[in-house]
């Protein structure tokens, strides 16, 4: 699903955020991505959102070479990848129900259509009955989970979260956890950045550690 | 599965991608997840006036801050508008003097009642005449005895010394000087017409005054719009960098330019539209105002003359047009700044 081919990060004026980075990611995998502050995880994560470009090297997504993506091509190539950005979080001047329509408003959904597809994604993470509600009268949590609910509302088939559970507590971390792991169940392709030892241990699953941009551990933590 | 729109770019490598979903799990939510061609055509449109009326609720719900644009425009247009008002008026005006200059044609001495009457209808049938006026030699003396006050001398007169003349009045739309020249060699060509007089050195220079006032109005006009434009584009341009966050979203969820741009060139044609309205409102308050004074002071020199103002066709055509200037500048806007906002 996902394949980097000695792929290179330089932002202007900067050193490498990553360096000649290898790595593949099977359809249907959920791995996490882990290292200290500044490793490179949140650049991958935006080459594969092509919110930036490699420097060297490519980037494969569903088989398709990303550098030969024209920027025409871009807003299509995005309603396949949900994401969950810290910094890209939900629009305040409207419901929480409005914040999830947007990408099936995006792609050209019917309304009726539109709303059957929140609904069923609020479902998901339980906030059904707080669609009407302004997201800013939510918690912190149950923001993290609306922004789920716009991740997959138009059902990608991958799914990137960059530190979904910042700064939820221990409990809270684990709910979300639970959802994403359900996501995957259902044949979702996830990549998670996270900074919790503990809660990679707990789940499991594959660990792709980055250290100043390179790939130094990858597998399932000890 | 990746790659829904497959069509665009034939991918030799992944021919896998353009099939659809392997039958996993996955496959029936994705095949659900690609919109039939017709509903999107219909969601675009949906989507188009949804967008119009949201841009218009969202000028309503900061009503100050939009009647200061609004005004603005307006004033802009109405500026321009205004003159060529006035520049209208005072060519009806000319037009209205001009009944009092018109051709004397000077018959041939000695020519036949009949003929003469004949000659006055063949002129009338030309459609650049609207009244041709017959004076016999007799009534042209009759005049000339009563206003000369050489009545004794015109007594001793033998003979009838003056011709008769016909006074034509040109129709309205040849009351310009290239038309009027025609007109005089039509008629001078004529049988039994010995002299045409034309007095055309002050309708030359009406003409003249007229086409300069004309410029100046169109190149005023033309300031003014481009102060419309970046009005309306310094508008959008704020805007722009108020739903920041919202464009960020939207371009991350897949949004494309024209998704994203679509409600703020709505947005510049609502203000374009608002202004034109109001600019057409201020022209017509001007003129009610101006009017009753107007209508005395034309009493007072017995014409019957009237302020016109924009009809309806003019001020459809000026909303039309504010429209236009809106979208322009919304567009300009648009393109210098959108552009610059990425989500990273
Ligand atoms: N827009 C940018 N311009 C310049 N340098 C950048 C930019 N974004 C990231 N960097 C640099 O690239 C390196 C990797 O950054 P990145 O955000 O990928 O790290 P990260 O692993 O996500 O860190 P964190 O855990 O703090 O989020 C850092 O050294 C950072 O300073
Ligand atoms: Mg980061």
């Amino acid at each position: 699903m996902i394949r980097f081919d000695a792929v290179s990060k330089r932002y202007p004026g900067g050193q490498d955020a990553l360096a000649r980075v290898d790595l593949d990611v099977a359809k249907g995998e959920m791995v996490f991505l882990t290292g200290h502050s500044g490793a490179g995880k949140s650049t991958l994560m935006k080459l594969i959102m092509l919110m930036e470009r490699p420097t060297a090297g490519q980037v494969f997504v569903d088989n398709r070479n990303l550098n030969r993506l024209s920027s025409r091509h871009i807003p299509f190539f995005r309603r396949n990848v949900g994401v969950v950005f810290q910094n890209h979080q939900l629009l305040f001047d409207r419901s929480v129900f409005d914040n999830v329509a947007l990408p099936l408003q995006v792609a050209g959904y019917q309304a009726n259509e539109v709303g059957r597809r929140v609904r069923a994604a609020l479902d998901k993470v339980s906030l059904l009955h707080k669609e009407r509600h302004n997201p800013i009268t939510l918690s912190g949590g149950e923001q993290q989970r609306v922004g789920i609910a716009r991740a997959v509302v138009n059902k990608p088939a991958l799914l990137l979260a960059d530190e979904p559970t910042g700064n939820l507590d221990p409990e809270l971390s684990a709910d979300i956890m639970r959802l994403f792991r359900q996501f995957n169940e259902v044949g979702v392709t996830i990549m998670i950045a996270s900074h919790d030892i503990d809660l990679l241990r707990r789940m499991n699953k594959r660990v792709l550690g980055l250290d100043g941009g390179r790939i130094v551990h990858d597998g399932v933590l000890p | 599965m990746i790659g829904r729109k497959p069509a665009a770019r034939p991918n030799k490598k992944g021919a896998k991608s353009t099939k659809p979903a392997p039958a996993k799990t996955r496959s029936q939510g994705a095949s659900q997840s690609r919109a039939r061609l017709g509903d999107k055509l219909d969601a675009w449109q949906a989507h188009h006036s949804t967008t119009a009326i949201e841009s218009l609720l969202r000028l309503l719900g900061t009503p100050l801050q939009s009647l200061l644009t609004w005004l603005v425009v307006a004033i802009a247009i109405a500026l321009p508008a205004a003159l060529y008002v006035a520049l209208n008026n005072v060519q009806n005006i000319g037009y209205s003097w001009q009944d009092s200059s018109q051709i004397s044609v000077f018959v041939e001495k000695g020519a036949r009642e009949n003929a003469v009457r004949e000659l006055s209808e063949r002129l009338l049938e030309d459609d650049a005449v609207n009244a041709v006026d017959y004076i016999t030699p007799d009534a042209a003396l009759a005049e000339f005895r009563a206003h000369s006050g050489l009545g004794r001398v015109v007594d001793d007169l033998d003979d009838n010394p003056l011709p008769a003349v016909l006074l034509v009045q040109p129709a309205e739309q040849a009351v310009n000087p290239q038309a009027l020249e025609a007109l005089r060699t039509r008629i001078a060509d004529q049988a039994l017409v010995a002299e045409v007089r034309l007095d055309m050195q002050w309708v030359e220079r009406l003409h003249q005054i007229m086409q300069l006032a004309g410029r100046g109005v169109l190149a005023f006009g033309l300031l003014l719009a481009m102060g419309v434009l970046l009005v309306i584009g310094n508008t959008i341009r704020l805007a722009i960098e108020n739903r920041r966050d919202e464009i960020l979203v939207v371009k991350l969820v897949g949004g494309t330019d024209a998704f994203v741009r679509r409600p703020f060139l709505y947005t510049g044609l609502w203000y374009g539209i608002g202004g034109g309205l109001l600019a057409v409102m201020l022209v017509a308050i001007g003129l009610w105002w101006l009017s009753s004074p107007v209508a005395h002071l034309a009493d007072l020199y017995q014409s019957d003359f009237r302020l016109r103002g924009l009809g309806w066709i003019d001020s459809l055509q000026l909303v039309l047009l504010a429209g236009l200037l809106g979208l322009l500048g919304a567009w300009l806007a648009v393109a210098r700044h959108l552009s610059q906002i990425e989500p990273r």
